[in-house]
């Protein structure tokens, strides 16, 4: 078991598969939020399904609009089941914490190329960590 | 307010934003004069309209500051001509009944600091739209993160925000210097160059700081050069040497103790807008993010003078804006050539998928790099073009 210190985090435990690339996210600009795709055709991601999985990518891109929008992608359960990130802008912890989803930001290293695609992963907020089962 | 004695909708949003305050590490609260928030059902959602019109239910949820919207997902009048359903004016509606019982000012804007009141340097705000928060930090030298509805609204019942990023002095220095080499003269040209730094930077916790610029570019150049490295980059912060308040001389920014890290000239911004050229044909023709300006219009009427257009245009702007345009006859030799003029909304705010699919729309051409990056996640093909060519495009069907 592999386990990743993070220096920012919010939301309860989870455990899950994990959808990893080196690339951006921002709700509106990235997702298909009615069929819960990845939908912007550059994207690494594209036409893969994010719902119910730990999305690891690199930082938080784009606008505001996510702040909103991650609730309401949970209020009809199209919606990742935790964030994972390099980096992260306000509007991500923002939306994060209204939507009561789990988030953590700030690691030793690049957490795309640490986390394989497809792993079993478990984040515990409290502590800050993720561990690669 | 942690106690509900200010009820609970004060509560509420204070607890918001300690929660997030929390994840930052911010020491304590900062008192902010006014909020912008956006708010367009698109984003809400029924599940945002929802909570809004419950939050507007308590006793005493007031705003406690001047607190005023981004805009809106539609111009009612013009909802026809966009192909707008029932069910999204309905939300609209709702929306906007919860915000006025809120004491939100509905000025349907993200160009604020053109015409509502633009803050003055180190004023503390809570802005939402990224557009607007990269203008007032750097331009006009306030400070504010991005603040998305939620906390923005936050901030506006309580009026406060957490203390961190761009509210503190160390967040606000420097931290990638990048030497231009061309100075752009269009809007699309300085919206695209905004868009290559963003590139560059490529996250919130950047700050670059542009030197060798040879000309001083005007409100409205400066609006789509930070709309686009915000939209491209994440960024919400850049100076300019010699021109933005806080980086009179380089050493002002700390950008003296970094070392040129990119030169950016001409080709760059051309393969950025070259990456929008896929195709010709074009499907409508869109100035919108930001909303144009009363200048921009005028620019646009000329333009617009003796055509005949085939193909939709759309020039969308603020509610404060239309009146004048509508004064000064812009909007009448707009709409003399088949455009619209709409207010109070912008494009990609406004149920973009869906009035796509309604009115068969999808090679969209526009001079808003930012409005160029966003729709490509919405199923358009984006062609990015000067606003000439894109005028020049509505009467042909075809990009010059």
């Amino acid at each position: 078991m592999i386990e990743l210190a993070a220096r920012h985090a919010t939301g309860r435990p989870v455990a899950g598969t994990a959808l990893v690339a080196k690339d951006g996210f921002s709700a509106r600009y990235d997702l298909d939020r009615i069929g819960g795709t990845v939908s912007r055709p550059a994207h690494k991601l594209a036409g893969r399904s994010y719902v119910g999985r730990i999305l690891v990518l690199d930082t938080a891109k784009g606008g505001v609009a996510s702040a909103w929008m991650l609730r309401e992608m949970a209020s009809r359960g199209v919606v990742p089941l935790a964030l994972v990130f390099n980096t992260v802008n306000p509007i991500l912890v923002q939306g994060a914490v209204f939507a009561e989803l789990t988030l953590l930001a700030g690691f030793e290293g690049d957490v795309t190329a640490q986390v394989p695609d497809g792993a079993t992963v478990e984040i515990d907020p409290a502590r800050k960590v993720l561990r690669i089962v | 307010m942690r106690a509900g004695k200010l009820g609970c909708a004060a509560q509420t949003a204070i607890e918001h934003q300690i929660r997030v305050g929390e994840f930052f590490g911010a020491a304590d609260f900062v008192e902010v004069t006014q909020a912008h928030v956006m708010a367009d059902t698109e984003s809400l959602g029924r599940a945002g309209v929802e909570w809004l019109e419950a939050l507007a239910r308590e006793e005493g949820a007031r705003v406690r500051v001047p607190t005023i919207t981004d805009p809106r997902g539609t111009d009612f009048a013009k909802a026809g001509v966009l192909g707008q359903a029932g069910w999204m004016l309905d939300l609209e509606r709702r929306a906007i009944a919860a915000f006025r019982a809120l004491g939100v000012s509905l000025t349907d804007t993200c160009i604020n600091y053109q015409t509502i009141q633009a803050p003055v340097r180190g004023e503390s705000v809570a802005f939402g739209d990224t557009g607007v928060v990269i203008y007032c930090n750097s331009v006009c030298g306030a400070r504010s993160n991005f603040e998305g509805g939620p906390s923005a609204l936050a901030a506006g019942l309580t009026g406060r925000t957490p203390r961190y990023g761009f509210h503190l002095d160390a967040q606000r220095r420097a931290t990638l210097r990048v030497r231009a080499e061309w100075t752009p003269r269009t809007l699309n040209d300085w919206g695209a160059l905004g868009g290559v730094i963003g590139r560059l930077a490529g996250n919130y916790w950047q700050v670059p700081v542009v030197e060798g610029l040879e000309a001083v570019p005007g409100s409205d150049a400066l609006k789509h050069f930070g709309a686009a490295m915000a939209s491209f980059g994440s960024v919400a912060m850049f100076h300019l040497v010699g021109i933005t308040p806080e980086a009179t001389r380089l050493e002002d920014c700390g950008g003296d103790r970094l070392p040129v890290a990119h030169r950016v000239g001409e080709a760059e911004v051309r393969a950025l807008q070259d990456a929008y050229r896929a195709e010709r044909d074009v499907d409508v023709v869109v100035f919108s993010a930001p909303q144009l300006s009363l200048y921009e219009l005028r620019e646009l009427a000329a333009l617009c003078d003796g055509r005949q257009f085939v193909r939709p245009l759309l020039a969308v702007t603020s509610p404060q804006v239309k009146p004048d345009a509508d004064r000064m006859g812009y909007t009448g030799r707009i709409e003399a050539a088949g455009g619209h003029v709409l207010s109070g909304m912008c494009f990609y705010q406004s149920y973009a998928r869906e009035i796509a699919e309604a009115n068969g729309w999808k090679r969209l051409a526009t001079n808003s790099a930012k409005l160029a990056n966003i729709l490509g996640g919405y199923g358009y093909v984006p062609l990015l073009a000067s606003m000439e060519r894109c005028v020049e495009a509505a009467e042909t069907g075809r990009l010059p």
